[in-house]
């Protein structure tokens, strides 16, 4: 201690302790950090818990219920899970803008702690599917051709073959999936929101859903091989385009070769 | 036995046309069809159209041919294309995609053929709306319309064939719904698609059956009926719209050498130039996104391309059941009970059935109901024709009902809507929408050509407000040039033409429908304005307003 204390007031002592607090806050910040994300996979505090409870009554109660016990407005939350929670109110489709067919993409009305303490709440009201955790979404580890094939299988009869999106029963519809963050895909697969079936573990597995998103990846950053894509709507939007563009770019051509009448 | 000098040329260019000549008549030929005349108008070229993608389907197709291996044989692919790679599939699919990714140009190559192809079809359809909204169907072009018809239900089995041979899943779920149509015929269906796949859906025979069909059988049968079209368009001459000079016995308009030939020659390659700058700068068919053929999977979106939409359509229209009536019918047979699909024959076949029927015998149900067997050369301006333009307006509706029932999901996507609405309305549109389609285009073609008569007894509005001594407004109408008037007097005025009694006295019962039918089409028209009629109301005009006076000495003068 002795020659520390002599050393106190050496040039570089300065620097050492302005190295040492810097060093310790980042630490702890560190630290701080990573008990954050286990608790995101994991369990939540019983603040977040709290925290949750009092937005969940003031913004979702209305309609799911004071102790999200459900109404005839909306489906009980008791063992949806933290991931349910996570998509749709994380996609900006809870609260929902108004009742109809189903909920609609909206700007998302809460920031990430708000959603996350939301999710603890939700969670702790019994047993659900959790927010998946990093390396279930890591897409350098997927095999885009076996997700290809999972994707045309149970996907695509919704989704469209090149996700795009299309129609179902009175005003229902599988939204187009380009943008959609790899989180929520694959949340969207264990939860099975509004009227998506739950693709749970046992029948696409975690490997198999993270190929899925691998793939939708894949072809959402590869763009169009053969230029503009028309939407990746099908013939549907090639005929149109050859009946209007295409015909119209003929007739002007065939008006201006006859434009001299004999 | 001639004494005279033999012709010698005096340029080497000379030289070889003159041996070239001596041999083969060259000159006769040019002679011959560098004279003959064709009519100017732009309606007059998507027949042209359709010939010139019809050159570019036959070049584009050879290049594929030598790429594109039509088995059915499994293959693990492992090309360019990632997201498939590993995935097993049939031979025919991977060379698509070694097409697509592997070959240089392929993709390009691809792309102007699909679209060369759908446009082929567009170009088909529209050249005879034209034919069949002008009347050039008449006779002596009854054969010709047929051979017309026939060309259009080839170049749709050519683009069936062709859009089915990738082996994707898209083309795949097509082939089974045409499968499912086989296989509802009564008795022999099942028989016919067991003979065509042989054996049961898929099996490994289609797509090399299919090719054989796409490559060589149906561009051989369409090239002769291309032949036959041509060389009876020769023989009829083109038709004209009627115009001061037109008649029914000559043809105004260029000769083929020099004028047609340029702007033919050039056209082909406008024609070219915009189909390959589309398959430049747009996708079509991508194959990659559909994924191998596999008779699970069917995904959102399944369409088939335009032409074969309406049968598409239809069966997405067709309600499996009505109320507690159910059109799946099961019959007991001695041998047991056999199934009769009537929910997916009626719609697959009938709709499509009686819109082609129709169109053959058009030209003979027309000259039947009008008693007109005279030769025609003169088009008839639609508008002047309201009874053709009426039924072929219902034809066009009813065919674009189904058309848009075979997008019932993107409408309902992309307008926000549901889509059982979307069906509940086409139904309804389905039958009420070609009769309203017939009465409105005939109201329409009629008022038309009231207004056309209105403009030919006063003259057209020159826009200048004249205002008499006593303070009155008028504007003034200046009479129609003589070209102008031509056109608009000179149709062809059908009459209702009752039931006639044959040479024994008596009234048939066809002629009774005849007559019925002629007595539906015929009873609201519009008289052309005569000659008598015009001079009457001249004369009357003449003690009257000063601005008639004024303008016809000025068109006089002109």
């Amino acid at each position: 201690m002795k020659a520390l204390s002599q050393r106190r007031r050496h040039p570089l002592a300065a620097v050492a302790l302005l190295l040492m607090g810097l060093l310790i806050t980042g630490g702890l910040y560190m630290a701080a950090g990573s008990v954050n994300e286990a608790k995101a996979a994991t369990g939540y505090s019983a603040s977040d818990i709290e925290e949750g409870n009092k937005l969940f009554v003031a913004n979702c109660a209305t309609c799911h219920g004071l102790n999200a016990e459900g109404s005839a407005d909306g489906p009980s939350l008791i063992g949806v899970g933290a991931a349910a929670v996570d998509f749709q109110v994380g996609t900006g489709r809870m609260p929902m803008q108004m009742q109809g067919p189903q909920a609609q993409a909206k700007p998302v009305q809460f920031d990430d702690a708000q959603i996350s303490q939301l999710s603890a709440y939700v969670a702790s009201l019994g047993a659900g599917p959790a927010i998946p955790s990093e390396d279930m979404l890591d897409t350098s580890h997927g095999n885009s051709a076996a997700g290809g094939t999972v994707f045309r299988v149970n996907c695509a009869m919704c989704h469209n073959a090149a996700a795009a999106g299309g129609a179902l029963t009175r005003g229902k519809f599988a939204p187009a999936l380009a943008g959609v963050s790899e989180k929520h895909i694959y949340e969207a697969m264990i939860t099975g929101p509004q009227n998506m079936p739950v693709f749970n573990d046992s029948n696409i597995t975690p490997d198999e859903k993270r190929d899925v998103i691998t793939f939708l990846k894949e072809i959402e950053s590869q763009g169009s091989p053969g230029g503009a894509k028309l939407g990746s709507l099908g013939p549907v939007a090639e005929g149109l385009f050859i009946w209007t563009a295409g015909l119209g770019i003929i007739i002007a051509f065939t008006i201006w070769l006859t434009s001299r009448p004999s | 036995m001639s004494t005279t000098t033999e012709y010698t040329p005096k340029t080497s260019t000379g030289r070889i046309a003159h041996f070239v000549d001596q041999r083969v008549g060259g000159s006769g030929i040019v002679k011959e069809f560098g004279r003959k005349i064709f009519p100017d108008h732009w309606s007059f070229m998507f027949g042209e159209v359709a010939l010139y993608t019809f050159v570019l389907l036959l070049i584009s197709g050879t290049f594929l041919t030598f790429f594109f291996d039509p088995s059915m044989a499994h293959v693990i692919y492992n090309g360019s294309y990632n997201p498939l790679r590993g995935i097993g599939m049939s031979a025919a699919y991977a060379s698509t995609l070694d097409i697509s990714f592997d070959v240089r140009g392929g993709l390009f190559m691809r792309q102007v053929h699909h679209w060369s192809a759908i446009l082929f079809v567009a170009a088909v359809s529209v050249h005879m709306l034209r034919v069949f909204f002008t009347g050039a169907f008449r006779k002596p072009r009854e054969l010709n319309w047929v051979v017309g018809g026939v060309l259009l239900i080839l170049a749709m089995a050519a683009g069936f064939t062709g859009y089915s041979l990738p082996d994707d899943l898209l083309s795949g779920n097509g082939l089974r719904i045409i499968d499912g149509v086989v296989k509802s015929i009564p008795l022999v269906g099942t028989y016919i698609s067991l003979f065509l796949f042989g054996g049961e859906f898929p099996g490994t025979l289609i797509i090399p059956r299919l090719y054989s069909l796409h490559i060589m059988i149906v561009p051989a049968i369409i090239l002769l009926m291309v032949g036959i079209h041509l060389f009876m368009v020769v023989v009829h001459k083109h038709t004209q719209y009627p115009g001061p000079g037109r008649t029914n016995d000559n043809v105004v308009g260029f000769p083929v050498g020099p004028v047609y030939a340029a702007k033919a020659g050039g056209f082909f390659f406008i024609v070219y130039g915009i189909v390959a700058a589309i398959s430049g700068l747009l996708t079509i068919n991508p194959v990659w996104n559909y994924g191998p053929y596999d008779p699970s999977p069917v995904s959102a979106g399944t369409q088939p391309d335009w032409y074969i939409g309406f049968v598409d359509g239809a069966l997405r229209l067709m309600p499996g059941m009505l109320g507690n009536f159910s059109f799946e019918w099961n019959i007991p047979f001695p041998w047991g009970v056999n199934t009769l699909s009537l929910n997916v024959l009626v719609p697959a076949l009938i709709p499509a059935g009686i819109m082609f029927t129709i169109m053959f015998a058009w030209p003979w149900i027309e000259s039947w109901v009008t008693k007109d067997k005279r030769e025609h050369h003169l088009l008839d301006r639609p508008r002047n024709a309201p009874f053709r333009t009426g039924m072929g307006v219902a034809g066009v509706v009813s065919y674009c009902v189904m058309w848009a029932a075979a997008s019932s999901d993107l409408i309902a996507t992309h307008f926000h809507v549901s889509l059982n609405d979307v069906t509940y309305w086409l139904r309804v549109l389905f039958i009420l929408g070609p009769i309203l389609g017939f009465v409105v285009a005939r109201r329409i073609a009629l008022s038309l050509q009231r207004k056309d008569r209105e403009i030919v007894l006063h003259g057209r509005e020159t826009g200048v407000i004249e205002m008499s001594p006593e303070g009155a407004f008028s504007e003034r109408h200046a009479d129609l040039d003589v070209y102008k008037l031509h056109t608009l007097v000179n149709y062809e005025d059908r009459k209702v033409i009752p039931a006639q009694p044959n040479a024994a006295g008596h009234i048939s019962r066809s002629e009774k429908r005849r007559g019925a039918l002629s007595k539906f089409f015929f009873e609201d028209r519009v008289a052309p304005v005569t000659p008598s009629e015009l001079a009457a109301l001249k004369a009357e005009h003449g003690h009257g307003p000063a601005e008639i006076e004024g303008s016809s000495t000025e068109s006089i003068e002109k």
